[in-house]
């Protein structure tokens, strides 16, 4: 199995907060890899370090055998590297269409105007745009714009996709068909790493899950596991023996 | 799509143009070809200002500093090595060209305000370095021999001359504008425009392509400084740097409609028509740029798409139009 994607011991601090330490773990190509944690637990920063936003103060990135550390956002994205944003980001006086025009244009393939219309049609299709192409992005709904944020990660052609909390804010059946899309993309041969705070959406659909609360990896996994692991019940809803240690010390 | 759609956008901007250099010959009227220079130039200046303000989003007070400058460069040509006046226009240009993109790396990292504030003092320190710079004239500035205009078979016909390079000039303008704006690299720009942060995530290489905008919103503007101080004869900083020009340049774009390509043009007709009026009216002669700020005021208040906005918001199909 080739690894495409490596994080050793990357860490992150803003001011007095240690955002992200000592991150580590290895993503095998066609994989899904589930994110989750606590709310400020660090995964959205974990992915603008990947991604080359933040870039850490310490530790390594390696991308397809390659160390990206210090490289910025645009020069992931020629790598083949793509990411949504949890707020979404819609580039509101361009059309549809033309927003993930963008996405194909400047991603790794860079491919030219005529070529990045049909791409664009064909992942509008693919997400369940299409009928909305030629509207102005500004004027889409919330779950609409979600889907507009995966449809230019995705007319890059990404080797990797980071899909930033792309089920928040969306209803039941919008769920399920959002995570259709997320294994039909697998399907494609694209390895995703997924932030999500829904549990059952994130058990059923990643392969292996990694666990960050306060900055730190508490548990790496496959869904079961992580499911009952101790440490990862006690960060998500606090000691679970907390209130039998509480009336034991009342008594 | 029909080959005619694609060029629709640019077939009414050329129209407009053509006829607006067409008319002082048609009507023969010395004056007429003057008030025709005046516009002409102001949609040259409007239409390379829109590349950085319209399409890359960057709001940049002191255009103007590349025409005065331009415009010195070629005067020194002219006088000093006598140069033709096509090599001196093509040096104005380049020169211009050249001085935006070391600015441009130098301060494009700003963003908003800063780099608005931040073009402000450009133009401002220009003049002031031209004003002590010996070999360009200091405040007195250069003034061209008399004879230069022999060459050209007289002053009469130089400034004939003058007036057909200018629509030469507002026509090359135009195309790039549209040149720009349909292609791969002004899709960049427009993402920068719209979200530079996440134009950078979708692999815009935003530094590159903001100095690049910024080379190309120069170079015109250059070679109508080289052009318009030949026509005058003289160039002198506070004619050169004047910063009420860059600002009657912003109106001029946001009145007409920034980011497309037939706003400025539409802008630059409006406004020039406008300040006609105001100059030669008793009331408004010497108020007249203090109306140009209350109308910039009102476009930004009540419809800051300009008038093309405007109307591509209310009829969605112009929007292939007015591309």
């Amino acid at each position: 199995m080739t690894i495409l994607l490596s994080l050793q011991g990357v860490s992150k601090r803003f001011g007095g907060l240690q955002a992200l330490s000592n991150v580590t773990f290895d993503l095998p190509q066609g994989q899904i890899l589930g994110l989750i944690g606590p709310n400020g637990a660090g995964k959205t920063t974990l992915f603008n370090a990947i991604n080359g936003v933040y870039p850490p103060e310490s530790g390594r990135i390696i991308f397809h055998d390659r160390d990206v550390t210090r490289f910025k956002p645009y020069q992931l994205a020629k790598m083949g590297m793509a990411r949504t944003h949890q707020i979404v980001r819609p580039l509101n006086e361009l059309s549809v269409r033309e927003n993930v025009m963008v996405g194909a244009c400047f991603g790794h393939e860079s491919q030219n105007l005529s070529n990045a219309a049909k791409i664009a049609d064909d992942v509008l299709e693919f997400v369940g745009l299409a009928a909305r192409a030629d509207q102005l992005a500004g004027s889409l709904n919330v779950a609409q714009k979600k889907r507009l944020e995966m449809a230019r990660a995705l007319a890059a052609h990404p080797y990797l996709l980071l899909l930033d909390e792309v089920l928040a804010g969306l209803n039941h059946s919008e769920i399920d068909s959002m995570i259709q899309t997320v294994l039909k993309i697998r399907e494609q041969g694209i390895t995703i790493i997924m932030i999500e705070h829904l549990m059952k959406a994130v058990m059923s659909v990643s392969d292996r899950i990694v666990v960050l609360d306060y900055g730190l990896q508490i548990a790496e996994g496959s869904p079961e596991t992580i499911g009952n692991d101790p440490k990862v019940i006690e960060a998500y809803l606090g000691d679970p023996r907390l209130a039998e240690r509480l009336l034991e010390e009342e008594e | 799509m029909k080959i005619w759609h694609r060029y629709i956008g640019i077939i009414l901007p050329i129209l407009a143009v053509a006829a607006l250099a067409l008319w002082p010959t048609i009507t023969g009227k010395a004056a007429n070809r003057e008030s025709a220079f005046t516009i002409l130039k102001a949609v040259a200046l409007a239409s390379s200002l829109n590349i950085l303000l319209g399409y890359t989003g960057y709001v940049s007070f002191g255009h103007i500093v590349f025409y005065g400058f331009g415009g010195y460069v070629g005067l020194f040509l002219l006088t000093e090595y006598d140069w033709p006046l096509w090599y001196a226009i093509l040096a104005g240009g380049l020169a211009s060209g050249i001085l935006a993109f070391l600015l441009g790396s130098a301060i494009l990292r700003l963003r908003g305000a800063y780099f608005a504030l931040a073009t402000i003092g450009i133009n401002e320190a220009m003049k002031a370095f031209v004003n002590n710079f010996d070999l360009f004239g200091g405040p007195t500035g250069i003034t061209l021999n008399f004879s230069v205009y022999r060459t050209y078979g007289g002053a009469a016909q130089a400034l004939q001359l003058s007036f057909y390079i200018v629509a030469g000039l507002a026509m090359l303008a135009i195309l790039l504008s549209h040149v720009v704006r349909t292609s791969k690299f002004g899709l960049g720009l427009l993402a920068i425009r719209e979200n530079e942060d996440a134009a950078e995530v979708m692999g815009v290489f935003a530094p590159n392509a903001k100095t690049w905008a910024y080379v190309l919103s120069a170079i015109i503007p250059g070679m109508i400084g080289v052009l318009f101080f030949f026509k005058n004869g003289n160039v002198e900083p506070h004619d050169a740097f004047p910063l009420h020009a860059s600002i009657e340049l912003l109106v001029m774009v946001m009145l007409g409609g920034q980011g497309t390509v037939l706003g400025p043009i539409l802008g630059a007709f409006a406004y020039q028509g406008m300040r006609g009026f105001l100059v030669t009216s008793d009331f408004f002669g010497d108020i007249q740029l203090s109306v140009s700020g209350v109308l910039l005021l009102l476009i930004v208040l009540f419809i800051p798409a300009g008038a093309i906005g405007w109307l591509r918001q209310r009829i969605p199909t112009l929007r292939r139009v007015f591309a």
